[in-house]
């Protein structure tokens, strides 16, 4: 699998920080008139990752649009702490309407566009997990199969945050939710691996699907780039921590994203009509514990005695994805992907 | 000019001459002829600069409705019966962020059980949607009426449902004067959109208002939809005018032979021809049609009830376990008048409503405060006879000194194991909370400041 080409990272980086760089290579954030497409003041939790993720997304795209953008927002946290009426902290046009149907919401503002010869002007949507792998997937699905011109974000915080950390069908095996609380034999979250809308969005074999956290936020603003150059419909999938729902540090956020893809639970890539076209590969893999350990959530896997049973499960799931996408480039490529036992108790 | 046309077919060459710029269609029979027509004048490229969107639901085709309108598009679509139930949470949407879309809801009834006919339990479901609503009592009135709902619910930045009789109408063939593009130029100029998604003047649409601003919120988009009787009546001349056809003038209320009437029928949609057929030769009787029933033009149907003294109101839906609909909006526009109001519901489900029954009805000597139009009787004493076997064993299945069921067939009872649900309590009790748990590990040492 071809790796990314290397980025520049702007903060806990190993390779360079944004001073030693050259103007034009530094984040969008680093500039003096980045476009604060998002301004603060807004409501989020301190160290939200949603608020962080939000911010280089749009302002990126802003940039690389000249501004011809116009956003559609699902409800959610960052729809809820950004638009307190009369407040807003939104400097795009900016549109919510429901929680289910920000894809199609779009699908019609690019339609209206493109019925008024104003192509110019692009169309971004975005939402939350629940907004985007449950309530909203027909909608998106909808979209995709239909070739709309829409690039649509989900920020994965893993759960229903803005109603008090419920478990969405994007929670992780064994993740405490207050839907799914740690008790009983089989605690937290039901085992599998939550819905994985990257690769359902690449069986719809629609232009360009992307993965990214808010630890690799160069290559977050380059996968927004790459993107907005593209027609078509679009998905980007960026993990994004949220200190409430994980119960992790507000000064963790960054941190812990990048172990989520250090670990090898959250596979970072990209693909093009449906085949994947590079990968973040991982050359310092570390086991998932270090990954969950910071994280209350998962506080229950370690417990006297451990659930030493849970966490190599998990371990499991986090080998597949090194396999199924060649993370490792000191791994050899498998030929089938691990098979992971689901059932209830096993 | 009028054409042999069917009505759908009417309405969709109406809605083209309105130029709309964006159509999200989804199918359900019977709206189904009218976006399917459209969809082919877009493929033939008779309908120009308008994009016709294929979506995966009802709630979708809302949805993208929603967008496109406040993208400055004018935005039409159409549906019936579960497709408008489906996309209930959108059309409360569209009202509240005021997207002057106009729907075609092919009136049909509502399931279980299934049913594909006329009756008006959809649109009545979402009466109070914010949406004004217009019921076509005839095809022309139907194509003429698209007309006015896209001048109206731009003028006041609210969202129009044109209601029209399933089958009755939509798949009746009749001589049907589509209005002349000149004439809808001239009463339908291009939309102008109080707020648009615009990159040249960004604005936030949709944000989160509390308590502190909602009911305002709330009072001022009531005022906007009360204002729409009048906004009608002037379009609606306007229309005519243009059309050079006095009898094409739409009111929000229209009566018939009420003048001196010892008894005025309320009615809306269709029936209305039946109606009037009937009471020609029932001495006494008029007919009141309602075209525009949201707002309730309270005050027109007060004055044109008010030398009646006795009121029918003809329903062809039904709130179960209350009675009429439109009864109780008729009821308060009567507040204080001494004048009994009767319900009648009728054609449920597409039973057709029958000159005959309607005669036999409006000359019964007494008339109930709801009475069903033809029910079959002897169904129901059969079916409720039934029902009464049943009852007993209802009565006593609560009884506490009966065997546990579970026990009767042989098996060992359920029992509730206290013990352990107050273990599962007293774990989830023991449980922390979601904060930061206490292992910070943090990066290793000579990894770059944050900027
Ligand atoms: C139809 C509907 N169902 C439920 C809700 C309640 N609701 C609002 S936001 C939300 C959770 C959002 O979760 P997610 O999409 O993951 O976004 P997050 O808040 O986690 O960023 C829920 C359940 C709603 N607004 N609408
Ligand atoms: S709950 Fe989580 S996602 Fe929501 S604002 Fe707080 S940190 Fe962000
Ligand atoms: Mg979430």
């Amino acid at each position: 699998m071809p790796a990314q080409s290397v980025k520049f990272y702007q903060v806990g980086s190993r390779a360079v920080g944004n001073r030693l760089l050259d103007a034009e290579l530094r984040t969008e954030q680093s500039s003096a008139d980045r476009r604060n497409s998002i301004t603060s003041g807004h409501r989020a939790c301190q160290g939200c990752g949603e608020a962080l993720g939000a911010r280089y997304v749009l302002d990126t795209a802003a940039r690389v649009t000249g501004g011809r953008l116009v956003t559609v927002n699902a409800t959610g946290c960052l729809e809820v702490f950004s638009t307190p009426y009369p407040e807003s902290a939104w400097q795009v046009p900016w549109l919510h309407s429901l929680f289910a149907n920000a894809a199609s919401v779009a699908s019609g503002v690019a339609a209206a566009l493109e019925a008024q010869g104003r192509t110019d002007i692009r169309v971004l949507a975005q939402g939350g997990d629940g907004g985007t792998v449950d309530i909203g997937f027909a909608c998106l699905s909808g979209m995709f199969e239909r070739g709309d011109d829409v690039l649509f974000v989900c920020y994965d915080n893993e759960a229903y945050m803005n109603t008090g950390v419920q478990r969405s069908g994007a929670t992780p095996a064994y993740a405490r939710t207050a839907t799914t609380e740690a008790v009983g034999p089989i605690p937290g979250s039901r085992p599998g691996q939550g819905k994985d809308l990257p690769r359902i969005a690449m069986a719809h074999e629609i232009p360009y699907v992307a993965t990214a956290t808010v630890a690799e936020l160069r290559d977050l603003e380059a996968k927004v780039e790459k993107a907005m150059s593209m027609r078509g419909p679009r998905y980007l999938h960026v993990l994004v921590p949220c200190p409430l729902g994980w119960g992790s540090a507000p000064a963790e956020t960054v941190r812990l994203a990048r172990l989520a893809q250090r670990s090898g639970l959250f596979p970072v890539f990209e693909a093009e009509h449906g085949e994947v076209t590079s990968v973040l590969p991982i050359r310092d893999r570390i086991p998932v514990e270090e990954y969950l350990r910071p994280q209350r959530r998962y506080a229950h896997l370690f417990n006297d005695p451990p659930r030493t049973d849970l966490i190599e499960r998990i371990q499991q799931i986090a080998d597949r994805n090194v396999a199924r996408y060649h993370l490792n480039p000191h791994e050899a490529p498998r030929e089938t992907p691990l098979e992971i036992s689901h059932e209830e108790g096993a | 000019m009028r054409r042999q046309l069917e009505g759908s077919r009417a309405i969709a060459e109406t809605v083209a001459r309105c130029r709309p710029g964006v159509i999200p269609a989804y199918p359900i029979t019977p709206q189904t002829h009218i976006v399917e027509a459209l969809g082919t004048m877009v493929r033939k490229g008779t309908l120009t600069s308008c994009r016709f969107l294929t979506v995966e639901s009802e709630f979708a085709a809302m949805s993208a409705a929603i967008g496109a309108s406040l993208t400055g598009s004018r935005v039409y679509t159409a549906t019936s019966s579960q497709g408008l139930l489906y996309m209930t949470e959108a059309v409360f949407n569209a009202a509240g962020l005021g997207a002057p879309i106009v729907m075609t809801v092919a009136n049909r009834a509502i399931g279980a059980p299934i049913n594909i006919w006329n009756d008006q339990s959809d649109s009545m479901a979402l009466r109070d949607s914010g949406w004004i609503q217009l019921h076509a009592p005839d095809n022309q009135a139907a194509a003429d009426l698209h007309v006015l709902a896209f001048r109206l619910a731009e003028e006041l930045s609210v969202p129009v449902m044109v209601c029209v009789d399933g089958f009755v109408l939509t798949h009746a063939f009749e001589p049907i004067d589509v209005p002349e593009q000149e004439i809808v130029d001239a009463v339908l100029p291009p939309y102008r959109p109080r707020q648009v998604l615009d990159p040249d003047a960004p604005v936030t649409i949709g944000a989160m208002v509390g308590p502190d601003a909602f009911t305002e919120v709330k009072y001022l988009a009531d005022h906007a939809l009360r204002s729409a009787p009048a906004v009608f009546e002037r379009i609606a001349a306007e229309f005519a005018d243009a059309v050079g056809a006095p009898q094409r003038r739409a009111c929000c209320v229209q009566d018939y032979s009420t003048t001196g009437a010892d008894t005025v029928v309320v009615a809306l949609g269709s029936v209305t021809g039946t109606l009037r057929d009937v009471v020609d030769s029932v001495e006494g009787v008029g007919v009141l049609t309602v075209t525009m029933y949201r707002p309730f033009p309270a005050e027109q149907v007060r004055a044109a009830l008010a030398g009646a003294r006795r009121i029918v109101v003809l329903e062809r839906a039904l709130a179960s376990g209350a009675g009429g609909i439109v009864t109780s909006d008729v009821r308060s526009a009567l507040a204080g008048l001494d004048v009994p109001v009767h319900t009648v519901i009728a054609g449920l489900g597409g039973r057709p409503i029958g000159a005959a029954s309607l005669r036999e009805l409006l000359t019964r000597p007494g008339l109930g405060d709801v009475t069903f139009l033809d029910l079959r009787e002897d169904v129901i004493d059969r079916e409720l006879g039934r029902e009464a076997v049943h009852e007993t064993d209802r009565e006593t299945a609560y009884e506490t000194d009966r065997e546990p069921v579970a026990e009767r067939d042989g098996q060992p009872a359920i029992e509730f194991d206290r013990e352990a649900a107050g273990e599962f309590d007293r774990e989830l009790d023991s449980q922390p909370a979601l904060e930061p748990a206490g292992e910070f590990d943090r990066e290793p040492a000579g990894e770059p400041a944050g900027a």
